[in-house]
């Protein structure tokens, strides 16, 4: 990534009503240059609103958006130095794989021998070379995807605009293609917008990514500071699996803090919070950063669990139910308290499965910087 | 599922079919052989018709003066498909991308005509042409501002207005035709443009193309089926046109229906209208045979 401080996109207080219908509202974020930038949320939150605000398929009601310094207000999506490559792929079926990808080269006068290099260059980018005299119904959705991903990356526009890229592929082939998109960003070093409602996509491509909800921006930061510092609890909630207890803030020192919670009894960190004393809050705690004895084994690890400031993080409870998923198990556990939890474990041997079974009786602990205190 | 289903019970499907099927063999089938058979005939006396296998008919048909007929009535058929294609896709384009609020209405307003006889409607359209129709007293009023404008500053007045013939000429007809027809153009064209995945349009458009260029390389292209639907279902009526031309036509605008009418009724040779109608019909067959040697456009799901 070269001049990462630059922003390609600047979105700017935008807001978009459908009739009485707000789908984007007050959107305000900056996108830099050659970043690999997600906007994550579930149907219906605004993001592909926002992806077509950019392409400029859509006008903003408020606000406005600028596209390498220049304000795109009155300049048609054909105009713009972005390109999109649609949810359907939208590859014409009329034209072969070769008229499809050169398309936008012949009406920007692209011609002759410089196009048909420029094609073959694309084509080879997206590994599909030797396919320029296919017709898009002779090719695989896959296939179909990759004539689109030349189609646009031929133009070598500014920023590329992907709607839901993967989400037509099979769960291999998608895999693989978030592979492959991500290594295809860094080649070309062409700045890729996507938008997704699949939060393990966004994880595994994004170099920064925005949660929207209802229309608004939840958090803005990179797939790591997302999932383990999530702003509120809707972050913490859609990105990832996760517990979350209802509790109060009763203990808030600079290095340590105590919330209770009646549903997981008192938790303990070992960092402060810096909300008012009790307050409101939530403790978002993931599954797998709960450790899960075996029958029997809770005494020995006791000791190893004093880590807390303040005693040390310590349930108790009974497995409710497990599903074995080869490489972890999950297991739903209902604790003292009636609440239930989700822990997950994973099979480190052949045969942890084995271990437990329902309505064994179980304690857990966990790190006191693991829990998340959310004010929202 | 359905389809299976209809092949494994096959008397049920004969049993379904048999109505249909009478219906078809008797009410149309078999008249029209008989027409057939009279075109190989010749006639006895008033009203008999002896079957005698002659050609005499089909040569008659094929003289110059009936030729041009039919020539004429291609041209004319092919000048108001043409136009109602120039007008058809605006409008069908329109109806695709109206609000979903709009499209019901707009669609009932092309539907609406199918409501009222033809016969009506052609005489409505003729008292809208006719010299004393709202055509003409448009055009006269116009003619008569632009006198008093030139009067006003100071200039000689026109000539006295002149009602302009707009009835019973060619013009008269290509017109009512073109009125008469159109529904039949812009619903299969609809058609076709509703189902044309709006992200191909986009596609065009994100990649540089202009409107222009993204409806001639685009959506015309992938609506073809539908253009030559529309084009069908408009030139072959349009070719076997009778009302329109009697009514609204002058004496040199008469189609090869109206010649046609001529034979069975006034002339009273059943014979040579059998083998002109038998020539319009094997016409409009080689039409639909070159319609469907057309290569199929490749849907992509």
């Amino acid at each position: 990534m070269t001049d990462t401080a630059r922003p390609i996109i600047q979105i700017q207080n935008v807001s978009k009503r459908f009739g009485k219908v707000t789908a984007v509202d007050d959107v305000s974020l900056d996108i830099l240059a050659g970043e690999f930038f997600v906007l994550l949320g579930p149907s219906g939150c605004g993001k592909t609103t926002l992806l077509r605000m950019i392409a400029g398929f859509e006008l903003p009601s408020e606000g406005k958006i600028l596209i390498d310094g220049q304000d795109m207000v009155g300049i048609p999506p054909n105009k713009r130095p972005v390109n999109m490559v649609f949810q359907s792929y939208a590859v014409f079926p009329h034209m072969s794989v070769a008229d499809n990808v050169a398309y936008g080269l012949k009406i920007a006068g692209v011609k002759g021998g410089e196009a048909k290099d420029r094609v073959a260059e694309a084509l080879e980018l997206v590994k599909l070379g030797g396919f320029e005299t296919r017709m898009p119904d002779q090719m695989s959705g896959g296939q179909r995807q990759r004539v689109a991903l030349a189609r646009s990356l031929v133009m070598r526009p500014k920023v590329l605009l992907l709607d839901e890229p993967l989400s037509a592929l099979d769960a291999k082939l998608r895999a693989q293609m978030q592979f492959e998109l991500s290594e295809l960003q860094e080649k070309v070093g062409i700045t890729f917008v996507t938008v997704t409602h699949d939060q393990d996509e966004a994880l595994s491509m994004a170099c920064r990514i925005a949660v929207i909800n209802k229309g608004d921006v939840a958090q803005l930061a990179t797939p790591s500071d997302l999932y383990e510092y999530p702003a509120n609890r809707f972050v913490a909630d859609f990105v990832g699996s996760v517990n979350i207890f209802e509790g109060k803030l009763t203990l808030d020192d600079p290095d340590k803090a105590a919330v209770d919670c009646p549903g997981l009894g008192k938790v303990y960190l070992n960092h402060g919070v810096t909300g008012p004393h009790g307050a409101d809050v939530w403790i978002a705690l993931r599954p797998e950063k709960i450790y899960l004895h075996v029958p029997g084994e809770g005494k020995a690890v006791k000791a190893a669990a004093q880590d807390a400031p303040d005693g040390y993080n310590f349930a108790r409870g009974k497995i409710k139910g497990m599903s074995y998923l080869g490489d972890i198990t999950l297991f739903e556990i209902e604790l003292e308290s009636g609440a239930r939890i989700r822990v997950s474990r994973p099979n480190l041997s052949r045969h942890d499965q084995e271990d437990f079974t329902w309505d064994d009786k179980v304690s857990m602990h966990w790190r006191a910087d693991s829990p998340v205190v959310l004010l929202g | 599922m359905a389809e299976q289903d209809w092949k494994a019970s096959k008397r049920t499907f004969a049993a379904v079919s048999i109505p249909t099927l009478f219906w078809v063999i008797v009410f149309f089938l078999i008249p029209m052989a008989i027409v057939w058979l009279y075109s190989f005939g010749e006639n006895r006396g008033l009203t008999d018709i002896a079957i005698s296998g002659t050609l005499d008919n089909y040569k008659r048909a094929t003289e110059w003066l009936y030729l041009t007929i039919f020539a004429k009535s291609f041209a004319v058929a092919a000048l108001v498909t043409l136009i109602c294609l120039i007008i058809g896709f605006p409008v069908a384009m329109a109806i695709t991308f109206a609000s979903e609020k709009w499209r019901p209405w707009l669609l009932l307003g092309i539907m609406l005509p199918f409501w009222t006889n033809l016969l009506i409607r052609t005489y409505a359209l003729m008292m809208l042409l006719g010299t004393q129709g709202y055509a003409n007293k448009g055009l006269g009023a116009l003619w008569e501002g632009t006198s008093w404008l030139k009067t006003l500053v100071g200039l000689q007045p026109l000539p006295t207005w002149e009602p302009v013939q707009l009835l019973f000429n060619n013009f008269a007809v290509v017109f009512g035709l073109v009125y008469v027809h159109l529904p039949f153009m812009v619903l299969p064209l609809y058609a076709a443009l509703d189902r044309l995945d709006r992200s191909l349009i986009e596609a065009s458009l994100d990649l540089g193309a202009g409107h222009f260029r993204t409806i001639m390389r685009i959506v015309v292209p992938l609506a073809a089926p539908g253009i030559i639907a529309g084009v069908m279902i408009t030139l072959i009526p349009a070719l076997g046109a009778y009302l329109t031309p009697d009514l609204m036509g002058g004496t040199d605008s008469q189609m090869i229906a109206n010649v046609i009418e001529r034979q069975f009724k006034k002339a009273n040779d059943w014979p040579f209208g059998a083998a002109l109608s038998f020539l319009l019909i094997y016409a409009m067959f080689i039409l639909i045979a070159l319609q469907s040697m057309r290569k199929k456009v490749p849907e992509v799901g």
